[in-house]
């Protein structure tokens, strides 16, 4: 069973700040992660190897410093890694990231794809989807829980309210919640084998003949940032320092009752 | 020439789901910028007799898809019934609810039509000069926002976080025209099989919903420290609420959740007891109407953000506030 996981590396946003003078992110300083759902895919993925064998592939579109990630993925226990990146790849949308993500996953060949729901930098979940359909394989969403049965997989598929047990045949991709597994920690041993392991490097042109240009990159992407802003804070309220408890509930009371909240 | 705004009402067991009659709402006014017309498209089994709300609430028609195929939400039979209808009404916008089905369905469909999507918008405008959808999001945790266009594909396509947008005014004369539309369907549409539903007992509060929320974050402390906020919760009618913390380190329920990863709320009032205010936090709660913060920080984010920020320890404030407003509204009640 050949298993890949497409990770994406991120700034870690719980890090990121916005520059108060300039209203600009801060990025410089920010320790770049793999993906927290993806890493969760990860995981997934080498539990199914661990119990029932699977040839892992983590899959990595980016800039080549994103090495690193999947260098971590290969100390998880990955057995091989891929970097898709070029200039060509460049300001790809969520669609033209899919179809790039689908060409070589097509080349590569696969019985499941995972991946993370959604990254937390974008936060869109849509490039699992997309892979899927370019792929034409079913695709199953926010699942928490997986189990394999010969060409078959059953997932637990989370809703807002509900879940489903849900059977699926293989091939086909699934987007995998944080919730779906604790990741394990990498071992010394796999952070040795890692950094002399190679990793296979996919451009623009091993990929040619299953991608036209005109469909990735910039040019390739429907949709087109025009505009980016920090929010304005609102306007400042009042401050209630040096009281003691009773006085601070009671003028929490009185605040309340002026805005006919109680 | 692609026209009018479409609105995919979702719905689940035959419910119409809150999100879709914001979507109207919302696609109401752009509607009324562009000139067009608001379809709303409903899916499912024996759902013919929903479509009569839809007007209610801003819907000038519905398409209607309404087979066996579509009883319970599956990814392929609706993606197939969605791309049909898109290729024959040929929509210049089409608007999808931000939840666990939207955002399952909105890409695979997008990806088939060859067309752009926007996620989990939380501001849609109509360029008053090219007329183009201006669709704007939070990225980066929340850190920064953007404005998208789509000029060159059709339909423009978004997922509106729910909770965001406004539903238009209940008007019960109004009607409008239901336009079925006959979806063949192969057997082979159906690629998984559904094994089991069942529901999460865990997840039963929608907390979007709740004039009140009593929201914890690191400075509760543990899971117990849940309990006063409950107290305090139950006291003014609301709900509680947590912050990313107290979901990660396992102290309360996920669905309870507030913020770019949880859910958007704009509540009445919304107390936030040891909530410091990363960003992510503060982009699913800053629209509450009046926000009383409770920090033994002076200088946290949330301060600066809350209409009453009150420096103190919430162990001992929250209990002391629950009772008093336990008090003060007994003896409204007298009076």
């Amino acid at each position: 069973m050949k298993i890949a996981v497409c990770i994406k590396q991120v700034p870690d946003t719980t890090e990121v700040r916005v520059d108060p003078e300039t209203n600009r992110l801060i990025r410089e300083g920010v320790p770049s992660i793999i993906n927290p759902d993806d890493k969760s895919g990860l995981e997934t993925a080498l539990r199914v190897k661990d119990t029932m064998g699977a040839v892992v592939t983590a899959v990595c579109m980016g800039p080549l410093q994103a090495e690193v990630a999947l260098r971590e993925a290969l100390a998880m226990g990955c057995d091989e890694a891929v970097l898709i990146s070029g200039r060509e790849f460049g300001g790809s949308d969520t669609y033209a990231t899919a179809t790039i993500l689908a060409a070589a996953l097509q080349q590569l060949g696969f019985d499941l794809i995972i991946t993370g729901r959604e990254a937390i930098d974008g936060n869109t979940a849509q490039v699992g989807p997309q892979i899927a359909e370019r792929l034409n394989i079913p695709q199953v969403s926010y699942v928490e829980d997986i189990q394999v049965e010969s060409e078959h997989l059953i997932v637990k598929r989370m809703f807002e309210d509900c879940y489903q047990r849900i059977k699926v045949r293989m091939p086909c991709l699934i987007t995998a919640l944080a919730e779906l597994a604790q990741p394990r920690y990498m071992t010394v041993r796999g952070i040795e084998d890692a950094y002399n392991a190679e990793i296979k490097m996919l451009a623009f042109d091993d990929l040619k003949d299953d991608l036209n240009p005109d469909s990735i990159g910039l040019k390739g992407s429907p949709t087109r940032v025009i505009r980016s802003f920090t929010k304005q804070a609102k306007g400042q309220g009042k401050k209630l320092t040096g009281m003691d408890v009773d006085e601070a509930v009671a003028s929490i009371i009185l605040t309340l009752e002026e805005h006919n909240i109680i | 020439m692609s026209e009018n705004i479409f609105v995919v009402v979702e719905q689940r067991q035959g419910y119409i789901q809150k999100v879709g009659m914001e979507l109207l709402g919302e696609a109401k006014k752009l509607a009324a910028d562009l000139g067009q017309k608001v379809v709303a498209v409903l899916m499912g089994s024996g759902v013919e007799d929903k479509a009569f709300m839809l007007f209610h609430y801003g819907a000038d028609q519905v398409v209607l898809v309404d087979n066996l195929m579509l009883k319970l939400y599956v990814t392929e039979p609706y993606a197939k019934a969605l791309t049909a209808v898109i290729r024959e009404y040929d929509p210049q916008i089409v608007l999808f609810g931000a939840t666990s089905i939207g955002r399952d369905l909105a890409p695979r469909v997008a990806a088939r039509i060859h067309t752009g999507l926007t996620a989990d918008c939380t501001g849609l405008a109509i360029d008053p000069e090219t007329k183009l959808l201006q669709m704007t999001r939070p990225a980066f945790g929340g850190n920064l926002m953007a404005t998208i266009v789509c000029s060159e594909h059709r339909p423009q396509m978004a997922t509106v976080r729910p909770g965001v947008m406004k539903m238009a005014a209940y008007d019960s004369s109004k009607t409008g025209e239901i336009i079925t539309l006959d979806v063949q369907f192969a057997p082979e549409d159906m690629n998984v099989e559904i094994l089991e539903i069942a529901q999460d007992d865990k997840k039963g509060v929608d907390i979007s919903e709740a004039k009140v929320l009593v929201s914890g974050g690191r400075g509760v402390g543990g899971p117990e420290g849940y309990d006063p906020l409950r107290e305090l919760a139950e006291v003014l009618g609301g709900e509680v609420a947590s912050s990313r913390v107290g979901v990660n380190n396992g102290w309360i329920e996920s669905n309870r959740l507030v913020g770019l990863t949880g859910k958007t709320v704009h509540p009445q009032l919304y107390i936030a007891c040891g909530i410091s205010g990363a960003i992510q936090h503060l982009a699913g709660m800053e629209e509450s109407d009046f926000i009383l913060a409770i920090n033994r920080d002076a200088e946290a984010p949330i301060m600066d953000l809350a209409d009453l920020g009150v420096v103190g320890d919430v162990k001992v404030l929250v209990p002391k506030l629950a009772e008093a407003i336990k008090q003060y509204k007994s003896k409204k009640l007298v009076e």
